[in-house]
């Protein structure tokens, strides 16, 4: 698939006044990410990594962002969303448990590593757990189709959209303070706002993305 | 842990100074002995409370279980990071339609929820204030519209709201101080779905300011209001109220969790008791006023439940933590040609109020729908929660966010004392019975999303969005559990917001709305914190406090 965004990287905005003290912070933060797992075992990460990499699979033309590693950090670090719904256990907790209960049913459907499925395999158990139809054991008090849709969807996605990789392949302009935005209308884009590649004009949007920052 | 504040900042005779960067402080009053007023929550009740209560001379101590912030220091341009301004302590969610906590609805920071709302200020209509008798559903408030609607100019003024010239709707009203601010791309497609129906739009009433207002510079619509203002053109509790607090000698307590509320032999409130600095504290009060939202106003008077009030305080009617209600937030969702880019400006420039002031609809109550922005977020969970999508399909999808329009709705929901907040077995980190919130939409509730939905799509439809959908289950702010009244069987407190009960016990904030209305609360919560500290004044002055 072509890039909507070519060329656009709203890191390049970093260092000037679309970016303040603290967001530098945070942002940097993340893009250092530990990548071995603090949270998880060796085993649980292998199959959280697996589980991203079907959730939001990451184009080959680009370093991965490291969603299995965000995770882990942020449930390390106590980030927690706070609240649980009915009958799943808190988010740490809840993702340990449903993991095992991934790695479960890889074993017990196609006796593999939930991690060694490969993709088909992988996305026909995530759908299955989506709609509710998981049933072994391993899963014990907690429904599967609530644990992929307010731990796996949520979390996952919270990871990867949180990082500035996401951001610059989806044209968005990222962190803008002080700076802010000046054109308000539609189709008027501000000089720090990313490019969108209209059909055939790759290459200019490339050479347009170069100079936003 | 989100953030990077893990200890007070207030102390020592200073307050955090909101308006600097570098870590500045302004001075603060301190209290040792016992005090006029003890405040639990600084947010739009009791920050605003406090402010008022000190400038009439009381006494005051507010105590806040988040931290105190400084915007331009603090916050970061960063979803994730900002939820350091949620709270995130433990809480248990249930029912057969269980309600998304944190972030969509519960804030704990000095200045509470009005540090990351979206700081939409809207009035109730009028006869929402006798919905009962008026209306023929949920429950009377005890207070006269003409009455609120002076508060409700008061406040405006005081808050410096940035609105329309005249506003579509309802009695006339006084002019915004504010010019209103610019409309985005995203709100100019509610205006033309609006003009495709024959309704009536308006630019959106909003606390942020379109001129520099002392220290607050005007809106920069770099589109993070609901993760947090980091320059300070919010008009938040934290920039408003509280800097008045403290300039008229209120003490706050930021990272002061309140675990009880002591009541003496006479069956007086006479303070509380918080954790704060790693141990737990003892405030000496005349008076103690709840502010802490509907889940932890009901929840501290639960857990303060003692000998002589077995069901906890402020609860021999049994109301307390029921007719907790929520607002539905629904909304329907599409893409166009032009590139919108609706993170620019404040998320809801624009907003129809039609069909709140329309009765002529199968079901009782009323929503406004107003336009959309959210970052990328939020805007993936909307994907993959209102779609199911996940994979390829929702980071492809993902890629149109800036072709993206859409617009939400908050609608009223009904009062029905099934659906309320209890004390759940589990405890959070400082050892107190968390909550547990149980909820259900009821029949009243789900005709009025699906009308809404359907009015939503044909508006967008209208406009020529294509690509509808709907996200059909989400809901946003809270109101209820210690509802007002006009006695003491059928409510909590009185129109002054002071508990039947206990006559120095009062609560200030969203739990004590008998009915939610179809519009955000925060300003009618504001207003009413006016009112009351006024209602306090003249009790003194009667000595009747
Ligand atoms: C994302 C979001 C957007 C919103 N947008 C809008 C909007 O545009 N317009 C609008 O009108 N409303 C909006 N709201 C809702 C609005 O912010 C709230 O309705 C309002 O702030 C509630 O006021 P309150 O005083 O009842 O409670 P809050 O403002 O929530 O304040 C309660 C405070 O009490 C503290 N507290 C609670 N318990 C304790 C305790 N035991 N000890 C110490 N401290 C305690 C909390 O930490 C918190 O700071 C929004 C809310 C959210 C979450």
């Amino acid at each position: 698939m072509t890039e909507r965004y070519p060329g656009y990287d709203v890191l390049a905005k970093r260092g000037g006044v679309s970016w303040d003290e603290r967001t530098r912070r945070a942002v940097d933060e993340r893009l250092a990410v530990a990548r071995e797992p603090g949270f998880f075992s060796a085993g649980e990460f292998l199959t959280l990594e697996a589980v991203c990499g079907r959730i939001l699979p990451q184009p080959a033309h680009r370093p991965a962002i490291p969603v299995a590693a965000m995770l882990d950090a942020n449930l390390l670090a106590g980030n927690s969303q706070g609240f649980r719904v009915g009958a799943l256990p808190h988010d740490g907790e809840a993702w340990k448990l449903g993991l095992a209960a991934f790695e479960a049913e890889a074993r017990s459907a196609f006796a593999l590593a939930f991690f060694a499925l490969g993709a088909p395999p992988q996305d026909e158990l995530l759908h299955a757990a989506q709609d509710g139809k998981l049933q072994n054991s391993a899963w014990g008090e907690m429904p599967c189709d609530l644990f992929f849709a307010k731990r796996v969807i949520v979390d996952v996605t919270a990871m990867y959209y949180s990082h500035p990789t996401a951001w610059s392949e989806m044209g968005f302009g990222g962190p803008a303070s002080p700076r802010g935005y000046v054109r308000m209308e539609a189709n008027r884009r501000d000089p720090w706002e990313a490019v969108e590649a209209k059909p055939g004009g790759a290459a200019l949007a490339r050479e347009a993305n170069r100079r936003v920052g | 842990m989100w953030g990077e504040v893990d200890a007070p900042r207030a102390g020592n005779g200073l307050a955090p100074d909101v308006f600097d960067a570098h870590g500045g402080h302004v001075p603060m009053r301190e209290y040792g002995g016992e005090v006029d007023f003890a405040i639990v929550g600084t947010g739009a009740g009791g920050g605003t409370l406090a402010a008022r209560l000190a400038e009439m001379g009381f006494s005051v101590v507010a105590f806040d279980a988040g931290a105190y912030f400084r915007p331009l220091q603090d916050f970061a341009s960063d979803e994730l990071t900002q939820n350091q301004l949620y709270w995130t302590d433990k809480r248990i969610s249930d029912g057969e339609n269980p309600i998304t906590l944190g972030g969509k609805n519960s804030g704990k920071a000095v200045g509470g929820s009005t540090v990351h709302f979206a700081m939409v200020s809207l009035r109730f209509r009028p006869e929402w204030f006798k919905s009962r008798t008026r209306l023929g559903y949920g429950a009377d408030w005890p207070i006269d519209w003409r009455e609120m609607w002076h508060y409700y100019g008061l406040a405006e003024r005081q808050i410096g709201i940035a609105g329309p010239l005249t506003y579509p709707w309802g009695p006339k009203r006084p002019r915004y101080p504010y010019r209103a601010h610019e409309l985005n791309a995203a709100a100019k497609v509610l205006a033309r779905g609006c003009e495709s129906q024959g309704y009536d739009w308006t630019e959106t009433p909003l606390a942020t300011v379109s001129a520099p207002r002392g220290k607050s510079p005007p809106c920069m619509y770099r589109g993070f209001c609901r993760f947090g203002c980091s320059t300070n053109a919010k008009q938040s509790v934290l920039t408003v109220w509280l800097p008045r607090a403290l300039k008229a000698g209120a003490e706050i307590r930021d990272m002061a969790m309140v675990g009880r509320i002591e009541t003496d032999a006479a069956g007086l409130a006479s303070g509380v008791h918080y954790h704060r600095h790693g141990a737990w504290r003892f405030q000496r009060a005349r008076h103690v006023v709840v502010a802490g939202y509907a889940i932890e106003t009901p929840r501290l008077l639960l857990n303060s439940a003692n000998a002589q009030f077995p069901d906890g305080l402020a609860n021999r009617s049994g109301l307390v933590g029921k007719n907790l209600m929520t607002q539905s937030n629904q909304a329907v969702f599409g893409r166009v040609e032009d590139e919108v880019r609706w993170n620019k400006g404040p998320p809801s420039l624009a907003i129809t109020e039609h069909w709140n002031y329309e009765d002529r609809k199968d079901f009782f109550g009323g929503y406004c729908w107003m336009g959309q922005g959210p970052l990328p977020i939020e805007w993936a969970s909307v994907q993959a929660g209102a779609r199911g999508l996940w994979g390829e399909r929702l980071r492809h999808a993902m890629l149109d966010y800036n072709h993206a329009v859409g617009i939400k709705m908050v609608g009223e929901m009904l009062p029905d004392e099934r659906n309320r907040v209890t004390l759940a077995d589990e405890t959070d980190q400082y050892g107190l019975r968390v909550a547990r919130v149980t909820y259900r939409w009821g029949e009243n509730d789900k005709a009025l999303i699906e009308h809404a939905l359907g009015q939503m799509a044909m508006s967008l439809q209208g406009a020529g969005v294509s690509d509808l959908f709907r996200q059909e289950d989400d809901t946003n702010h809270l109101g209820g559990t210690a509802r007002m009244g006009f006695d003491a069987a059928t409510s909590v407190v009185d129109a002054d917001c002071r508990s039947w009960d206990i006559p120095n016990l009062f609560i200030c904030d969203g739990s004590v709305f008998p009915t939610v209305g179809g519009v955000n609360p925060a300003l009618t919560i504001q207003t009413l914190a006016l009112r009351t500290a006024d209602r306090i004044k003249t009790l003194a002055g009667r000595g009747e406090l």
